[in-house]
C-alpha cells in the first residue's frame, strides 16, 4: 500500500497496544506509540510476509460472533463429559476431514478457532491431499463436526479470504 | 479488601457472579485432567480455563475497576488477546509432539503417518 | 451486605483456582509421560494468572494485572520450548 505505513492495521494494532499498556491517551504517548508501530511495520515489511486480504469485514464479524458462541456452546458440552460421564473420554478419537480452503492465512485462523474450542484440538494439515487431521473429545458421529467444521467456518473463511 | 467496599451492591454482585463462574468452569476444566482417561482426551480439558473461566474472570475484573476508578479500564483485553493467540499454539504443539513420539514407538492407538503425512521422510525413501 | 457477598464470592473463587491448580500439578508430577506433565504445567501456568487476577480485584491494585501479563507470556513461551524439545529429544535418539 502506501510507502510509509506498509501494514497499516498491524500499525493500529501496536498503537492500541501501547496506548493500553501505558493506560493513557496523553498526546506524548499517542507520539511514541505511533513511532514504535510505524518502525514495527518497516521491520514487518523486511519480512516479507504474504499479505492477507480481508474482503468482507461483515463476514468477519459474523464469524467472531459464531465462534464466541459455540465457544459457550462447547464449553458447557465438555463441562458436562468431565463432571457426568461415568467413564469420561471413552468417545474420544481422531478424524479426518477434507478441506477446499487454500488460503494459508485462512488456514492459520482456522486451526485457532478449531483449537480454542474445547473438545476439538487440530493436529495436523496436509497440503499435498488439502486434508486435516483432527482429535475430537465427543466422536459419537462424524458427519455433525464435518458439518460444524465445512459449513459454518470453511465457508465463511473462504468468503473472507479467497 | 478495601477495594469491595466502594462499589454499589449490583455492581458487586455482578462481579462476584462473573469471577465464580469463570473460576467454577476453570477448576471443572482442570478437574478434567484427573478424569479423562489418556493424553489426547486430556488435552481438551485446559481449553476450558483458558476460553470461557479466563473470559469471565476478565469481564469481572475490567467491570469492577472501571466501576471503582469511573473510568472504562479495560487493559484486561490485552491478557485476553494473548491467551487467545497462545493457548491453541501450545496446545496443537503439544498435541503434535506427543502423536509423532507416539507414531516413532509404532503406537496402535494413533492414525498412522503415512495415511496423513510423512513425519518420519528418511525412512521412506 | 454487598461488600461481604464481593470478599466472600472471591475467596470462594481462590479455593477453587487454588483446587484447579492443585490438579494441574497433580498431572504435572504424577503424569505418566512427558507430554502430560508438560500440559499439567501449561494449565497451572493459565490458573496462577487467573489467580493473580483475582488477587487484583481483591486488593483493588492493578499491579496485579502485570504480573498475570507476564505469567500469561512466560508460559507461553515455556510450554512452546518443552513441546518442542520433546519432538527433538526424539529425532536425536
Amino acid at each position: 500500500m502506501s510507502g510509509i505505513v506498509p501494514y497499516p492495521l498491524l500499525s493500529a494494532a501496536l498503537l492500541v497496544l501501547w496506548l493500553l499498556l501505558n493506560q493513557s491517551v496523553s498526546a506524548g504517548h499517542i507520539i511514541l506509540g505511533s513511532v514504535l508501530a510505524v518502525l514495527a511495520s518497516w521491520a514487518m515489511a523486511a519480512l516479507r510476509p504474504e499479505k492477507p486480504r480481508i474482503r468482507r469485514p461483515g463476514a468477519a464479524l459474523r464469524l467472531l460472533g459464531m465462534v464466541l458462541f459455540d465457544i459457550l456452546r462447547s464449553n458447557l458440552a465438555v463441562g458436562r463429559i468431565i463432571v457426568r460421564s461415568r467413564e469420561p473420554g471413552v468417545n474420544a478419537g481422531f478424524m479426518t476431514i477434507p478441506l477446499e480452503l487454500r488460503s494459508r492465512n485462512g488456514l492459520a485462523v482456522l486451526a485457532i478457532i478449531i483449537t480454542s474450542t474445547p473438545g476439538t484440538i487440530w493436529l495436523n494439515y496436509d497440503a499435498a491431499k488439502g486434508t486435516l487431521l483432527l482429535h475430537v473429545l465427543d466422536l459419537v458421529d462424524e458427519t455433525v463436526w464435518i458439518r460444524l467444521i465445512k459449513g459454518r467456518y470453511e465457508r465463511l473463511l473462504m468468503e473472507i479470504f479467497e | 479488601m478495601n477495594a469491595a467496599g466502594s462499589l454499589p451492591a449490583w455492581a458487586a454482585l455482578l462481579t462476584a457472579l462473573c469471577v465464580l463462574a469463570g473460576a467454577g468452569v476453570t477448576f471443572i476444566g482442570s478437574f478434567g485432567l484427573l478424569r479423562l482417561g489418556n493424553f489426547y482426551a486430556r488435552v481438551h480439558a485446559p481449553t476450558l480455563g483458558a476460553t470461557f473461566g479466563m473470559g469471565s474472570i476478565l469481564v469481572g475484573s475490567a467491570f469492577c475497576f472501571s466501576m471503582l476508578e469511573t473510568r472504562p479500564i479495560v487493559h484486561e483485553i490485552l491478557i485476553a488477546v494473548f491467551v487467545t493467540l497462545t493457548t491453541p499454539v501450545t496446545l496443537m504443539l503439544l498435541a503434535r509432539a506427543a502423536l509423532y513420539r507416539d507414531r516413532t514407538e509404532g503406537s496402535k492407538d494413533v492414525p498412522p503417518a503415512a495415511a496423513v503425512e510423512e513425519v518420519i521422510p528418511r525412512q521412506e525413501g | 451486605m454487598s461488600a461481604s457477598i464481593l470478599t466472600w464470592s472471591i475467596i470462594a473463587a481462590q479455593v477453587l483456582l487454588g483446587l484447579a491448580m492443585c490438579c494441574a500439578t497433580f498431572r504435572l508430577v504424577a503424569g505418566p509421560r512427558a507430554q502430560d506433565r508438560i500440559l499439567g504445567l501449561d494449565t497451572l501456568y493459565v490458573n496462577a494468572m487467573l489467580m493473580l487476577v483475582t488477587f487484583g480485584i481483591r486488593t483493588g491494585s492493578t499491579l496485579y494485572f502485570e504480573a498475570a501479563l507476564v505469567i500469561g507470556l512466560l508460559g507461553f513461551v515455556a510450554t512452546v520450548a518443552l513441546a518442542k524439545f520433546l519432538m527433538r529429544g526424539e529425532v536425536i535418539e
